[in-house]
């Protein structure tokens, strides 16, 4: 099963399970969206439950909204993480804040589903990895999962979850990333990290797609003797604490890899977090490989996407420190 | 006309949808589509509102823009260009649009009026050299194909993002004015687009102040896989000029004389102070929304096949035969001659390193690089030294 196909499996089985569930966004419904994450849904559940919505993105997310805090559980799509911007408002003013701006008497839980990520050649708006815009607003959680399982199993949980997530789909993996996944109920709690690879030396933070490029990285490190430990974060907001500070204290090192501009990225947060609460275990500084600040570029994409090579690079450079 | 209703009416009825759009409803009669070209090619001269050069010179613009959506979908098959999204079905539409403006005015374009950046002199060359993102390209490589920019042309630059474009070009228009300038600025946008904030906005702003700009609605019938009646619930997109107070227009978008006759009103309006005119367009995108989308999956084959027989090439090809401007053999000249330049295009910006520089990548940020920018270009560059796959090729 391929992610797009695990993502379709697990919004299919929790319209089955819980009728409140309801599919709404551009493209979503008789095209079952522009990936497909959602064909043959429009068919099974009708055009009440898997709405095609006019072209507005702060319409999707508002009337999600409202049909929250009515007690439908909206599942909306915005096609490209990129797009998400006309929604900024209804996700940070409102989405966000509602249930603590009525003193918990309201709440919205949705799963805003997008795509997000580069190296499809889509340039600046077909590219972005926006999370770091989410995080930084408190109220909401923000998963990406790497493989099929994960996006199945935290796609389920996301939609059980009683606060509003921000899910955002690799598309870049999207067919590419195949993998075991069982039928049926699969739920990955949201909030836990995942160690895809033990090791000593060094530890090896990345999520969504680039946990591709960063296994492959230790992969190679492994080859040149560089015993890596790679963490899989798969939810950003709420962090693994625990798992990233039980890694670093064994490796004394860490490597934080995201696609987002490096100014303000996550992996700023992280760097933090690493060196208020284990700087004693260090051994070298925390690095950061991203991409660079600049709006995501066409042509030289793969030049500003952090591509196993520099991931490595950057390895060999805090283990040599 | 009669079988593209037929057909559009028993799509609603399907859909169980109210009857919007394709019938004669009280809107539909307030704002009625207007026609200059009839189907058997004639025109009143007194509608015709191009001589007989400029419209010889205008159905040669269409068919070099027919040619190059053409070919750069093969282009694409081949995998010489990565994307491409075309206005086949709507040339008329868009050069009649753009024909209808003056040198001075400004173009606020959304991702097909490509055919208008050309029509304003971007080389085909340099629009080929953008959609390859290769060392010639104008927008160096910071651009996915078919975002093209053409500052000489006063062609603003492509947004991907739906209906940004609307209230900006209301902005330029309103800076001449404030200016004192004769210049009237001309947005394009799909009916997709009228759904989205800014369409709202930039209609709202341009009403309340008298803003001389021409909002042209390019209604094809479909947004992506989403069509017009679940677009909005208005009978027409003209109508909704009312609720702005402001003038609304519909023309046959296939009838390259009534858009460019539409235009001039539109235009003239604007620059009489008379403020923004709303122009739907009524056309159809007969082949998927790009490279990307197969319109197979949620669209009928009669239906389109009805539309291509209403081809705004043909029409206009009908009515140069019936003024005796243009015969058949001419139109195949016509065709040899944009092929051969489209192919000299192509070969011209093939010749053209395939990849900018690498400090492009970091180029125009801001107006001048800051310390990152800087720092960062120097740690690809040693990332690049040290293992070249950090660089791949394309
Ligand atoms: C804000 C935003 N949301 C979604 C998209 C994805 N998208 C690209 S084109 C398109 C449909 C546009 O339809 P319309 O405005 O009718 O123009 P057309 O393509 O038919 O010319 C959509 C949904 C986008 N580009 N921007």
């Amino acid at each position: 099963m391929n992610i797009i196909q695990a993502v379709n499996d697990a919004l299919r089985l929790e319209m089955r399970r819980d009728p409140s569930v309801v599919v709404l966004g551009e493209d979503v419904g008789k095209f079952g969206g522009v990936f497909r994450a959602s064909q043959g849904l429009q068919e099974e559940f009708g055009k009440e439950r898997v709405i095609d919505t006019p072209l507005a993105e702060s319409g999707v997310i508002g009337t999600a909204l409202g049909m929250a805090l009515y007690g439908l559980k909206p599942v909306p799509e915005i096609q490209f993480a990129d797009f998400i911007f006309p929604a900024m408002d209804q996700i940070l003013s409102e989405v966000a804040k509602y249930r603590y701006r009525s003193g918990g008497q309201y709440a919205c839980p949705m799963v805003i589903r997008t795509p997000y990520g580069g190296g499809i050649r889509g340039g600046h708006y077909h590219s972005q990895s926006p999370e770091a815009h989410f995080i930084h607003t408190a109220g909401l959680k923000v998963v990406v999962p790497a493989n099929p399982h994960d996006a199945k199993g935290l796609l389920t949980a996301a939609i059980r979850d009683p606060d509003p997530v921000l899910f955002f789909e690799p598309k870049r993996m999207y067919r590419a990333a195949k993998g075991e996944v069982p039928e049926g109920e699969v739920v990955v709690p949201i909030g836990k990290a995942r160690v895809t690879r033990e090791g000593t030396q060094v530890t090896v933070i990345a999520w969504g797609a680039m946990w591709h490029e960063a296994d492959q990285a230790v992969k190679e490190g492994a080859a040149l003797g560089i015993d890596a430990e790679l963490l899989d974060l798969r939810s950003l907001q709420p962090l693994d604490i625990d798992a990233i500070e039980e890694s670093v204290r064994k490796t004394g090192r860490a490597v934080v890899v995201h696609e987002a501009p490096r100014t303000c990225g996550f992996g700023a947060e992280i760097a933090a977090l690493i060196q208020e609460r284990c700087f004693l275990h260090l051994e070298a500084p925390v690095t950061r490989v991203t991409g660079f600040d600049t709006p995501f570029p066409y042509t030289l994409e793969n030049e500003y996407l952090p591509r196993a090579p520099r991931i490595l690079r950057a390895i060999r450079e805090v283990v040599a420190f | 006309m009669r079988r593209v209703r037929d057909i559009e009416e028993a799509r609603m009825r399907k859909g169980n949808l109210p009857a919007v759009g394709g019938g004669e409803g009280r809107w539909e009669r307030e704002f009625p589509l207007r026609t200059v070209i009839a189907d058997d090619g004639s025109a009143d001269p007194a509608a015709v509102t191009l001589s007989d050069e400029e419209a010889v010179g205008l159905y040669r613009w269409m068919l070099l823009s027919r040619e190059v959506d053409e070919r750069m979908v093969q282009l694409q098959r081949q995998g010489r260009i990565a994307f491409y999204i075309g206005a086949i079905g709507e040339e008329a539409t868009v050069l009649g649009t753009v024909a209808g403006m003056r040198q001075q005015d400004w173009l606020f374009p959304s991702y097909r009026e490509h055919a208008g950046a050309l029509f304003r002199g971007m080389p085909l060359s340099t629009f080929v050299c953008d959609l390859l993102g290769n060392a010639g390209d104008r927008m160096l490589g910071h651009q996915m194909p078919c975002h093209e920019a053409w500052a000489a042309g006063r062609f603003v630059s492509i947004s991907a993002p739906i209906a940004t474009q609307v209230p900006q070009a209301v902005g330029a228009a309103w800076a001449a004015r404030i200016r004192g300038d004769d210049m009237v600025a001309l947005t394009w946008f799909g009916e997709g687009a009228t759904s989205a904030n800014d369409f709202h906005t930039g209609a709202n702003f341009a009403g309340v102040h008298k803003i001389p700009v021409v909002m042209a609605c390019r209604n094809n019938g479909w947004a992506i896989s989403v069509p017009r009646e679940l677009q909005t619930a208005s009978e027409t997109i003209a109508q909704k000029a009312v609720a702005y107070g402001i003038h609304g227009e519909r023309v046959d978008g296939n009838d390259l004389l009534a858009v460019h006759a539409a235009t001039l009103r539109a235009r003239e309006r604007g620059a009489a102070g008379l403020g923004p005119t709303l122009l739907e367009c009524v056309t159809y995108r007969v082949e998927g929304h790009s490279t990307s989308d197969d319109p197979r999956a949620y669209r009928s084959a009669e239906e389109v096949e009805a539309w291509r027989a209403r081809d705004p090439i043909l029409r206009m090809g009908r009515y140069l035969g019936w003024k005796r401007l243009v015969a058949a053999k001419d139109t195949e000249k016509f065709r040899a001659e944009a092929k051969d330049q489209v192919r000299r295009a192509v070969e011209e910006a093939e010749a053209f390193d395939p990849k900018p520089p690498v400090e492009t990548l970091f180029a125009g940020v801001y107006a001048e690089p800051l310390w990152q920018q800087r720092e960062q270009l120097a740690e690809l560059r040693a990332a690049i030294a040290a293992d070249p796959r950090t660089a791949s090729p394309r």
